[in-house]
């Protein structure tokens, strides 16, 4: 039987408002817009696109212990649940927290499946502090866990890896990658620092502002025997077999910044008024704000469905962890819609916080696959 | 956090779950409607009647309620109560109106000889209860109410017209909206208890729904008297009385137990297989996938559904605690009408064959659940009025009256 309250007790729910105080405290609107959002010209035609990010509040956060939730406690960690950690990348979300935290909690979520002594060593690293990030996307942008255009040569004792990962999320902020490479018996996972010899970081230009991404070249990059994660064949797996925990943290992430979207949204229809009438009085407003409700309220549960199968393994955390994604992707990309549209004029202007928002919600929507892809993944299991 | 059983609800919950496996009523007459507020067979009506007052003398109705009024005194039971009902699949309960809406009413507005006169019967299904407050001019704005009740004495004279009324045809009693007096809108109105069965001047009238058939009726007041003793509270505070009506409603739809109609998962499976065995191109309606994704998507949201009803019993995971109960009714009754439209679409010509004929793909069901649709969707306050209700309560946006 699973617990009737998603198993979300007293612990998780202190660790989720101590969080939300946090963020409210260290990131308030104001000042992430002033951190994310200084300047168009800087932000969008510099050469190298600046990475926006405050890591002052990132030694914060790792001092808080959120980087070691989701770490086995073998591995030094918190060992939290599932649920847990959900519920800290929903106020992720709220705030559009710039910070490698998602990735790191991905990567966590990988390597606790790859269960090696190289995964536990990487744990190890993370719980002490370091972030880190998943280097397994391809050219195309593809989300299968075996589709790496990174090459492994060599077994035994180490390997050496070529080709580019792309996609890479938050790859200036991460000290060392996972990346996934192909080798002759399938994909492996082999854990690279960032400032490895023949790795090299090639940032994209982007529309989210609260993230940074790139291309990562590897050129014949020595991987040691200590840094395989997960060896030729089995590292696919790893990823599939966390695949429910990867989408569930982004869905999270998704609910709270669709949340705060909502109430910034609701709130702007309770204080503008127009034809002597607050926005909100007019029905033409008022019904798409309650729908981005109750969107959300749909996602967030979903969320915690699925964050609960993967806790107590019971249910189908494939299926509920995609039901979660696509709902939250969903869910999002209505209320970017009719946040920037009920606003009018303002929403469209860059002094507004609106698309600090929009933006980060249009990346999560695709990353890991967005609500197209896995519904055509549920018709699969129906 | 969620409710855990104590270890009298424990018990009471196993009792429960014993009873029913014990007394599982044998098969309906015929088919049963989807919801209880449908029923408008006779043979159904006694089957019905008969279920809910075994289950009313086994303790499973009324658990709550004070036992001077013919309750089982207890408190968190009947949540229990409704849940086994709920798992156990059995017949619906009929006297849903007199349960979920008028039990409550007079608990909370009668006094103490309503309360003894009523209630007991209500729970037994001796006496089946109708609602009394839509009107032809008074739908979305309830209000506006213009059946009257004038005062004679010691009883009023009631005349109108009442629509969208659910089990008029077998109901002893009526909740009514009335207006004494046309000076305010809202003070203007008195709530009280009408005879319908047998009573003079009382006319019911089977209404003929958009599928063909009945399930509700109107009900014609032509000078019917009531003594004063019918009235539910004050003179003026109909409209007050009313609100607890309404806030209970929603009870009235889910407390009432039983599993007659099957609920949406079981919509869901009978939409996926309806796919599977539709013939579409060189393979299934299933095999389309812009079809797949649209029944994914209806999926999708049942699991919501199912999740967000557990989710609404977590204090941790709600941010206002009307939130997640008044979305309930639009959710449900979109979402059933969506996969209804579904299911039709995905028949194509087929979709247009109807109950009586023999080679409509699963009985007609899917045009009929369809065409049925909109009743839930209109009734019990549309979803542009439970829109309203969320944007105002819940999310604090100015009334659009």
């Amino acid at each position: 039987m699973q617990p009737k309250d998603f198993g979300f007790g007293e612990d998780e729910k202190l660790l989720r408002d101590s969080a939300r105080k946090f963020l409210e405290d260290a990131l308030p609107i104001d000042k992430l817009r002033t951190l994310v959002a200084p300047d168009h010209v800087e932000a969008y035609e510099s050469d190298t696109q600046p990475v926006y990010y405050d890591e002052s509040i990132w030694k914060q956060i790792v001092e808080l212990g959120w980087t070691t939730l989701a770490v086995p406690e073998e591995a030094g960690g918190a060992g939290m649940k599932m649920v847990a950690v959900a519920s800290l990348a929903e106020e992720a979300g709220r705030a559009a927290l710039p910070s490698p935290l998602i990735s790191t909690l991905v990567s966590t979520c990988v390597l606790r499946e790859a269960k090696s002594d190289g995964a536990s060593a990487a744990l190890g690293r993370i719980a002490a502090g370091e972030a880190a990030t998943m280097a397994m996307t391809n050219a195309t942008g593809s989300w299968e866990a075996d589709d790496t255009d990174v090459v492994a040569e060599g077994a035994g004792d180490g390997v050496k890896l070529s080709g580019t990962a792309c996609f890479v999320q938050d790859a200036r902020k991460a000290s060392f990658f996972v990346v996934a490479a192909r080798g002759d018996a399938g994909v492996g996972l082999y854990c690279v620092d960032a400032d490895a010899p023949g790795v090299e970081i090639l940032p994209d230009q982007i529309v989210d502002l609260t993230r940074d991404q790139a291309r990562v070249r590897f050129d014949g990059v020595a991987v040691g025997a200590d840094a395989v994660a997960a060896t030729a064949g089995s590292g696919a797996d790893a990823i599939r077999a966390a695949t429910p925990a990867m989408l569930v943290i982004i869905a999270a992430d998704l609910c709270g910044a669709a949340e705060w979207q909502l109430q910034t949204t609701a709130e702007y229809a309770r204080v503008r008024t127009q034809f002597d009438h607050p926005l909100g009085f007019f029905q033409a407003v008022k019904h798409p704000i309650v729908n981005m409700m109750i969107d959300i309220d749909r996602a967030r549960s979903l969320v915690y469905g699925a964050a609960c199968d993967i806790d107590t393994g019971e249910g189908n955390p494939q299926l509920s962890a995609r039901m979660a994604k696509s709902a939250a992707a969903d869910a999002a990309a209505f209320a970017c819609g009719r946040s920037v549209q009920l606003h009018g004029g303002i929403g469209f202007t860059w002094e507004c916080d609106l698309h600090i928002y929009f933006k980060r919600q249009k990346h999560n929507q695709a990353l890991y696959g967005d609500a197209i892809y896995q519904r055509a993944k549920i018709g699969e299991l129906l | 956090m969620a409710k855990k059983d104590t270890p009298e609800q424990a018990e009471f919950r196993e009792y429960c779950r014993n009873w029913l496996k014990d007394n599982k009523p044998g098969p309906p007459p015929s088919r049963l409607p989807e919801l209880a507020i449908e029923v408008s067979d006779e043979a159904h009506r006694e089957y019905l009647c008969a279920w809910q007052k075994k289950c009313y003398e086994a303790g499973l109705v009324a658990c709550d309620y004070p036992s001077e009024y013919g309750g089982g005194g207890h408190q968190g039971f009947q949540r229990i109560a409704s849940q086994e009902l709920s798992r156990a699949g059995t017949p619906f309960l009929i006297n849903v109106i007199g349960l979920g809406m008028a039990a409550p009413t007079i608990l909370h507005h009668g006094t103490e000889e309503q309360k003894r006169q009523y209630l007991k019967p209500l729970f037994s299904a001796d006496e089946i209860w109708c609602q009394g407050f839509s009107e032809p001019g008074a739908g979305s704005d309830l209000a506006s109410a213009q059946t009257s009740a004038v005062r004679d004495g010691d009883n009023w004279i009631l005349n109108g017209h009442k629509v969208w009324t659910s089990l008029a045809t077998f109901a002893k009693w009526m909740i009514l909206l009335a207006r004494h007096s046309k000076e305010d809108k809202y003070k203007g109105l008195t709530y009280f208890i009408a005879p319908i069965e047998g009573a003079k001047g009382v006319t019911v009238r089977p209404l003929i729904k958009i599928t063909g058939g009945t399930g509700f009726n109107e009900v014609l007041f032509e000078d019917v008297v009531i003594s004063d003793d019918m009235r539910l509270d004050e003179v003026g505070k109909g409209w007050t009385v009313a609100m607890t009506t309404l806030t209970h409603e929603r009870g009235a739809a889910e407390g009432a137990g039983g599993g007659g109609g099957g609920g949406v998962d079981d919509r869901i499976e009978s939409l996926i297989a309806l796919a599977k065995k539709t013939p579409r191109g060189s393979g299934t309606a299933w095999d389309d996938p812009v079809i797949r994704d649209r029944i994914v998507q209806i999926a999708i949201r049942a699991a919501g559904l199912r999740q967000t009803a557990r989710r609404g019993r977590v204090e941790g995971l709600i941010d206002h605690p009307m939130r997640l109960p008044l979305q309930g009714k639009v959710v449900m009754t979109e979402l059933m009408q969506d996969a209804a439209a579904i299911g039709l679409e995905i028949e194509g010509a087929a979709g247009s064959l109807y109950v009586r004929d023999d080679n409509a793909p699963d009985e007609g069901e899917w045009p009929l659940s369809y065409l049925n649709s909109y009743g839930m969707t209109i009734a019990a306050g549309t979803s542009e009025i439970q829109r309203n209700i969320l944007g105002e309560r819940v999310l604090g946006m100015a009334k659009s009256k």
